[in-house]
């Protein structure tokens, strides 16, 4: 891991991927804009300072593996896929388009650099275990990532996976919440309570770190503790604000699963500032 | 049958490095015993959870491995669709989703624990195959090609004991199995019930009447062309299955006579009903699928007379 501070480069990138995730999710006319947004700046640090991928993205040994398990964030995935130059950039105007790899939520089949089809929530931290068991057992060194919603921790399923990683003792299996406080129905302490969450993930004996997911050192310090943690897995509680970067749009539930029409759009882009002052740099 | 599979996993973790097995609290009813104590690494329990048993399969399976996942049929897919539609199936990921205690046979636990929808649900998902082993030798030779063959499956076994099946030839997947020819009506059958039809068909044989008996264990993907050109000899059809006819083997062979060779066809199975506590054998009688069953439905069929 490069230990340079690198902020700067990586607001850069987070502003490049808020952008394309407007842009293709106006065209497109669908799409999950809240959830994608609030996820930027977590997904900009794993790709462009965490994770260890090598230059082609299918050949895999040794490599460190990405799981999103809340699918329908995928617009995030696909523009930070491209700002790493993964995809092609034209390709992300293709989203949720008849015939294109980048479907609606994410196809592993369509598109194998996804690691797991997802969009039902609930099922990545079970598949991402199975692949920290998978690398143990081949003696591989990359670790697992899974990054899950907060509204998805409402899954009973996320508990039977959170079970069994502590019991398999996996500190390669290193989880991210994007703690955004909102689903589709509101607060997600008015729709069922998820507080206190980091007690909860403690007591299934993992360790947790929290973290300001919109703050670039505050991210790179919590997953650098948890690549250190030993005999058990670590979660990242990443606390964030739905909508990020768009003012306008910020913390409203509302903005779960809309997108902006193309009227709209130039207000959003404007309201993300230039690529020198990025808010997520602050 | 289970004790097909097991065998079948012991030898797959001698000779494939790559098969897993994983379990949900179930690992000596589904015969993982003798694989846990000889390969502890590739043996994995994860307690009574099903979703997260998938899950983990499907992580194994991306990652190269052969997981065979088990439990009793009634939990998967009982519990678990979900995760086997998207993770499993839509990944095509190289799970075997192994479901023992499968149909009425399983006996007094009763309703919950006798899964006769597991056949039409697992038909319906796209990449998953479908095998219903008649006895504990096809269950053991079934394992070993579902370890050779890329890609998700079912694989159905039953609780009791079944007494083996005179057959030719070894376990063929994706054909259909002539266990006995016939020109008059056409038995096609799968599980349990391969043995019941045989029985039916040498006592109609005596009345002058000959059925083919035709094992269908594989029944995705279905042997259209061998299931058509069956059926092209015969006055009529009856399938039998310990399960849901409606989307079950019945079903599978009615979409494919309908389309290629309409002909009359009849279901012995379970009538949109659940099962309830009893012996097997009194359980498939009050349910009208023992191989007198057969018979009767198979003389109605070939007599065009209704029942
Ligand atoms: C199993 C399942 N149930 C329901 C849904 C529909 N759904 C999509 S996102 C969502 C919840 C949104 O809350 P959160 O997970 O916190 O995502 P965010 O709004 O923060 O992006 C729901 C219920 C789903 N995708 N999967
Ligand atoms: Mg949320």
């Amino acid at each position: 891991m490069d230990t340079s501070s690198p902020t700067k480069k990586l607001a850069h990138h987070a502003y490049e991927i808020r952008k394309a995730i407007l842009e293709m999710t106006t065209i497109a006319g669908s799409g999950h804009l809240g959830g994608s947004l609030s996820s930027v700046d977590i997904l900009t640090t794993l790709f462009f300072y965490v994770l260890n991928y090598s230059e082609n993205p299918l050949q895999t040994i040794d490599n460190d593996r990405f799981i999103l398990s809340c699918g329908h964030i995928c617009p995030a995935l696909y523009a930070t896929l491209a700002e790493t130059g993964y995809l092609k950039k034209e390709e992300l105007l293709t989203l949720r388009q008849l015939n294109s790899r980048l479907q609606g939520h994410p196809s592993h089949t369509d598109l194998p650099i996804v690691e797991t089809s997802s969009g039902s929530l609930g099922q990545g931290l079970s598949v991402a275990l199975g692949k920290a068991l998978a690398l143990r057992l081949k003696r591989e060194k990359g670790r697992v990532y899974c990054f899950m919603s907060d509204g998805e921790q409402e899954e009973g399923s996320v508990w039977e996976a959170a079970m069994a990683a502590s019991h398999y003792c996996v500190n390669n299996l290193i989880a991210i919440v994007d703690r955004n406080n909102l689903q589709i129905s509101g607060a997600t302490e008015n729709v069922i309570g998820l507080a206190p969450l980091g007690e909860k993930y403690r007591a299934f004996g993992w360790r947790v770190i929290e973290a300001d997911g919109h703050n670039f050192a505050s991210l790179i310090n919590a997953f650098k503790e948890a690549r250190e943690v030993k005999q058990r897995p670590s979660v990242i509680i990443a606390k964030t604000v739905l909508g990020k970067g768009v003012k306008s749009i910020e913390n409203n539930y509302r903005w779960h699963g809309k997108v902006f029409n193309r009227q709209e759009l130039k207000e959003a882009l404007n309201d993300l500032g230039t690529k020198g002052t990025a808010r997520s740099e602050k | 049958m289970r004790e097909g599979f097991g065998k079948a996993m012991a030898e797959l973790g001698q000779n494939i490095p790559e098969v897993v097995a994983l379990t949900a609290d179930l690992g000596e009813s589904t015969r993982l015993s003798n694989f846990n104590k000889n390969f502890p690494e590739r043996f994995f329990e994860v307690g009574v959870a099903e979703q997260n048993l998938i899950g983990i399969a499907t992580g194994l399976a991306l990652e190269g491995f052969i997981p065979f996942a088990t439990s009793y049929a009634t939990f998967l897919p009982g519990r678990c669709l979900d995760q086997i539609r998207i993770s499993v199936c839509y990944n095509k990921a190289n799970v075997k989703l192994v479901g023992s205690h499968g149909g009425l046979t399983t006996g007094p636990d009763g309703a919950t624990h006798q899964m006769l929808e597991d056949i039409a649900i697992m038909r319906s998902l796209p990449n998953m195959a479908v095998v219903v082993p008649a006895d504990e030798k096809q269950a053991y030779e079934a394992t070993l090609a579902l370890a050779h063959r890329k890609g998700p499956a079912y694989l159905r076994l039953s609780r009791e004991r079944v007494k083996s099946i005179k057959r030719n030839s070894n376990f063929e997947f994706g054909k259909i199995e002539i266990i006995t020819g016939g020109d008059d009506v056409a038995i096609f059958c799968c599980g349990t019930m391969v043995g019941e039809a045989l029985t039916a068909s040498n006592y109609l044989r005596r009345e002058g009447i000959n059925c083919a008996v035709i094992n269908v264990h594989t029944i995705k993907p279905l042997d259209v062309e061998g299931v058509v050109r069956t059926a092209r000899y015969v006055r009529g059809v009856v399938t039998a299955e310990d399960g849901q006819y409606r989307g079950g083997l019945g079903g599978a062979i009615a979409e494919t006579l309908a389309r290629y060779h309409p002909v009359p066809i009849r279901y012995i199975g379970m009538d949109d009903k659940f099962g309830e506590s009893g012996q097997p054998q009194e359980l498939m009688k009050k349910y009208k699928m023992t191989y007198l069953d057969i018979m009767h439905t198979a003389l109605n069929v070939f007599r065009r007379t209704n029942d």
